[in-house]
Order: C-alpha cells, then structure tokens, then sequence
C-alpha cells in the first residue's frame, strides 16, 4: 500500500523535540480572549508566544469622535471588573483639562465607590487564582458580597457591571439611603466573609505549594517591564498612585501599602488579599467622613461647573439658564480649553493612564489609555520559562489579565 | 516569611529634591538647543527631543545619578496633519519613582519615513507598545526584535489611527449598505482611500457603480464598474 501523503506538514516539524501547543483564544483558563501559542518540552515551557486583540475595540479611534462626556461609557470596558475606577479616572482627567474642582463631599463618595470596586476586582481574581487550581468554593464564598458590591453601583447608577458612573464633576445623583444601608451591610459582614477565605488559602499546603514560586518576577525586571499595581508591589516595590500622584482626596486618608518580596503567584495573592483589608479601612473612613456632613452640605453631589456639568432635567424644563446650559453642553458648545493632560488612577491591576490632548473642539484630538494589563502581559513568556504547564495557568490567573483592558 | 521591601519610593522626598526646572537645566547643559519647546502643562514638563536623540535623552534621563528616570509609563503617537516634515509625535512619558516627578517629551517623524530609534533595549515595556504604536501609525521603529502588529489583524494594510481614515473600516465588503442607512448618494462621505488591490475593483459606497442595495453579495474583485439598473 502507498502510503500518500495528504498533510503538508511544517518545515522540521518531523525532526522537532517540542510540542507546540495552543493556549487558544477560548479556554476556560485564560480569564478573556487572548492566545498564547506555548512550545512545550514535555511539561516544561520552551517559550511562549502571545496574541493579544480579539477584542480590540478601537476605543482610541472612538474617543475622537465624541465628546468628552460620551467617551465615558468606552472607559467603563476597558477593566470591566472595576469599571468605576475607570470612569473616575476618566472624570478626573476632564475635570484636570477643565479646570473643575469637586468639592470634598464627592471626592469622598468617589473614594468609596473606587475601593468598592477595588474589592470587587481582587475578590475576582483572588477566588479565580483557587478555581485555577482546583479550589471552587472560595469562589463562591465571595461571589455572594460581589454582587452587593452590584448591588451598590446600581444604587447609584443603574448598571452593574458598565457602570458609566458619575459625570464630570461629580455624580449624576446623591446617594439614596438604600445605597447607604447596603454600604453599612458590607462593611459590616464582609470581613467575616474575607476571613473565612483567607482561611480557605492563605495557609493551605496544597494552595502555598501550588503557587509558590510559580512565575516570580524580580524587583528590577518588574520596573523595565512596567508593572505597576498589585502584580508590581508583590514583586517589592512599594508604588502605589494614590499615594505617589494623590488624586480625590486620598491624601485625607490613612491606608497601608502591602507589599511582597518575591512576586510569585502566592506573593501576588497574599497582596490582593491584605489591598482589600486596607480598601475596606479606606471605605469605613470615607463613610464616616461623608457621614459627618450635615443639612445642605449633604446633598452636595457635584462641582458647580454649569459649563460642564448637566443641569437638573427639572430645571432643563422650566428655568431658562438650565435649558441654555443643557443645549451648550450637549451641542457640544462650551469651552474646551486646548491643552494635553495626563492623569492616571491605581485601578485593579495598576496605574491607568490617561494621556488627552484636546485641540478646543468638542472631542478630543487624541486619547491615549495606558493599561496595565497590555503592558505586564508582555512580561508572560519571560515568567513562564521553564516552569511547568500548570505553573503557567496559575501565573496567567494571578497576574489579573483582563482582555478589555488589554486590548482596548 | 519576612516581607522586604526591594524598592521604598513611597519615602520620597516631596518637599525639595527634584524639580522640572532642575530638570529643564541638566538637559539643556547636557544637549544645549537640541532640546527644546520647554512647556509646563498642567505641571508635567513638556519639551521636544529631535528623533535622533531620542535613545540619547532617554539613557541620560536613566543613567544620571540625580535625574533617575527609570520607568517608563507609556509610549504613543500622535498625528498632524497639517505640520510638514512633523507629521507623527511619538510620545514618551517618564517617571521617576524616587523623586516622584514626571516628563513628557515629544520626538516628531515625518510620515514619509517614520523612522524613529526603538526603546526596547532600555526598557523592556517598550516592546508592544511600539508594536501598538506601530499597528495604529506606521511608525517604524528601526531596532525592534519584532515589529508587527498586535491588536489589528495582520492583513491590514493601512494604520488606522492616522486623521485620513474615517472612523468605520472602508474596506468591509461583507456588510450590507442598505441596513445601516446608506443607500445610492450614500451617507459616507467619498474619501479617496487607497487601501489595497482587493477592493479597488469592488462595487460599493465609494464606486460609483454601486446603486446601493445589495449588490455587494455578489461582486467579485475586479469587476468593478457592472452598471447595476435601480429599480
């Protein structure tokens, strides 16, 4: 019998000792949609080989199409699991090109709804690190109070996962009270709920052997790289935005830095883990604070910037200036001052930048977004090098890799 | 286990140190006029490096023992149009992590050959996002390990982000016109946009032939120009 040949196959491909194997797009590890093409030697990892934009969304493109109250809802999708981090930041880079100041009052309601969502991203990528490596029921443990955080930003939004929080200036409406009682329910029973997960982890011999050593990073590589955030604190390097380039009254508050030595996966998971502690310290400060303001002052939730600012649709309907400003604001009339600002804020994975250059019109002439996550994955092939396959999925679900913020 | 910490920058020394105009006097000893166009934008200092130097600038601002630039937060491009020979910016953002201090400086290419040195030697993060800046503007950064795109597809033949390409993908000849809102006469402006071989033959918005409809299921590259009757 003949043997003929069907299959073309690649050039030295017969002769080749590894095996190349497809981390594909989808897969129920890689948290997202991005590829990672690894050629293995048996278990061990030779090199890896990244692909990144399947979910490249144009957003820098968009964002020179509309103006600048419009691109908020693009920012709420680039780290979706903490988007009102994102859309503040977004806030405060308008609010830096425009001079507008906030009062304190939604400077602290900021806070709380960025810690807020802070926990809501570690949470996820701490229980996904243990679903990884086989642990499920941490995961569910903590989904439970995730979806109270859900059910905060709905409270003051509307949405719960795209937020679309907030507007230049402040927030589009003061708090309700349901939002404040739910507040004080997760204050007062997530730690408990965080204890009992750490229990579940933080010291248990299967989890401590599974990830550590697994993709560590050094302090040095992890600055050339340019880590930033919770992946850049665990590898001993003390940089953290709120407390480096303040924004939002954070400098009001009082909050440690966790930080690790070696930047492995455990090191990576123990610093997500101590960052919620220090966000829920943050959150019961900003709400006493927010608390200790009385009569007309607690119904601030917004600067007076009526150039920029949406005026209350009931005055829209019956006060002549509401009508004027709303129509200026909307057709895009006011003052754009032109100028290039570059703000960034410490979302979930590390410094979000921002980088607007405005030319006077009423939409940008040029956004840029720095994301963390675009630019740590790139670090992936070098943390995986020679460590073994299971190594390498526990290393990509420690980094926190978000495919929104990847790709953009 | 003992936490140590590696790198305290959270000790930085805000009151004096380190200021922009400290900044501004080293490198203007260092380079004389060749940098230049010093602004303060909002507090970030801004100035303008000619893109020979730019590795130059950029090993000063790292090796220095006061000046300590060691991060570098974010590279991207920008386009005008309008300025000849200085079409693309290519943007550096820097960050001083000790000092807690921040620069920005520009390196302006023109678009005929947007050769710009590549910081990847220096700074390990560089690499994609050249590679992105690359993908979005065609700048060629000479001495990249691998410079392709990375969020596109690979087939694009054109840099999407440059001010000449509308915001929609022209190149598209799998969507039906006439569901979103484009009929004969159509909607899209006529740019004149040379994007490749395979749709220069097309019918579509932008040929002429095109009535609308959906004659786009069934033309094949190259016969552009079949008459279509309108109903």
């Amino acid at each position: 019998m003949s043997v003929e040949q069907h299959i073309k196959l690649p050039e030295g491909s017969i002769e080749k000792t590894t095996t190349t194997l497809n981390l594909g797009p989808t897969h129920p590890a890689t948290h997202g949609v991005f590829q990672n093409i690894l050629e293995l030697d048996g278990e061990r990892i030779v090199s890896a080989e990244q692909t990144v934009g399947y979910i490249h969304r144009a957003f820098e493109k968009l964002a020179e199409r509309r103006p600048l109250y419009q691109i908020t809802t693009l920012t709420d999708r680039l780290n979706y699991c903490s988007s009102p981090i994102n859309n503040m930041g977004w806030h405060l880079t308008c609010e830096k090109l425009l001079g507008v100041k906030t009062p304190k009052r939604v400077d602290y309601l900021r806070v709380i709804i960025m810690e807020l969502a802070r926990i809501s991203d570690h949470l996820i990528c701490n229980s996904v690190v243990g679903v990884d490596s086989g642990a499920f029921t941490g995961f569910l443990y903590v989904m439970q109070y995730r979806e109270l955080i859900y059910e905060i930003y709905e409270e003051v939004c509307g949405s719960r996962l795209t937020t679309n929080m907030g507007r230049i200036g402040g927030f589009e409406r003061n708090f309700t009270n349901a939002a404040f009682e739910k507040l004080e329910k997760f204050m007062a029973e997530y730690p408990a709920v965080l204890r009992e997960f750490e229990n579940l982890f933080t010291r248990n011999r299967i989890f401590m052997e599974r990830t550590i050593g697994a993709g560590p990073i050094a302090a040095e590589r992890a600055l050339n790289y340019g880590f930033t955030g919770p992946n850049l604190r665990a590898a001993g390097v003390d940089y953290d935005v709120r407390v480096h380039s303040p924004y939002s009254s954070y400098e009001d508050f009082q909050f440690e830095i966790p930080v690790g030595s070696t930047g492995d996966c455990y090191d990576r998971f123990l610093v997500r883990n101590g960052e919620m502690w220090q966000s829920l310290k943050i959150i019961e400060q900003a709400y006493r604070k927010v608390q200790e303001f009385k009569g007309a002052e607690a119904e601030i939730y917004h600067a007076d910037a009526p150039s920029y600012y949406l005026p209350e649709k009931k005055d829209v309907y019956t006060k002549m200036e509401a009508l004027i400003w709303h129509f200026k604001i909307v057709m895009g009339e006011t003052e754009i001052p032109p100028g290039e600002v570059y703000q960034s804020v410490e979302g979930g994975n590390g410094e979000v930048g921002y980088y607007l250059i405005s030319d006077g019109g009423r939409t940008p002439y040029r956004l840029h977004f720095r994301r963390p996550c675009f630019i740590y994955y790139q670090a992936y092939s070098e943390l995986t090098k020679g460590s073994m396959l299971s190594d390498a999925i526990i290393t990509m679900s420690s980094l926190n890799l978000i495919a929104g913020e990847m790709d953009a | 286990m003992s936490i140590k910490i590696y790198y305290r920058v959270t000790e930085f020394n805000s009151v004096m140190a380190l200021t922009n105009e400290t900044i501004k006097e080293r490198l203007k000893a260092k380079f004389t006029d060749q940098v230049s166009n010093f602004e303060e934008p909002y507090g970030l200092l801004t100035f303008e490096v000619p893109k020979d130097l730019n590795l130059k600038v950029m090993q000063f601002l790292f090796d220095d023992e006061e000046l300590r630039f060691k991060f570098l937060t974010d590279l991207c491009a920008v386009h005008y149009p309008g300025q000849e020979g200085r079409e693309i910016a290519v943007v550096y953002h820097l960050h001083n992590l000790t000092d807690n201090i921040r620069l920005r400086f520009k390196v302006f290419t023109p678009i005929a050959q947007p050769d710009v040195f590549t910081a990847t030697q220096l700074y390990s993060t560089a690499n994609w996002m050249e590679r992105e800046t690359f993908d979005f503007y065609g700048v060629n950064f000479v001495g990249h390990p691998n410079l392709k795109r990375i969020l596109n597809v690979d087939e694009m033949t054109y840099f999407p982000l440059r001010k000449e390409y509308p915001l929609e993908d022209q190149t598209r000849i799998d969507k039906d016109d006439a569901m979103f809102g484009r009929g004969p006469g159509g909607v899209v402006s006529p740019i004149d946009v040379k994007v490749g071989p395979s749709v220069a033959g097309q019918a579509g918005p932008l040929n002429t032939a095109d009535h609308g409809g959906p004659t786009s299921q069934d033309t094949r590259a190259g016969q552009g120009g079949d008459e279509v009757k309108p109903q």
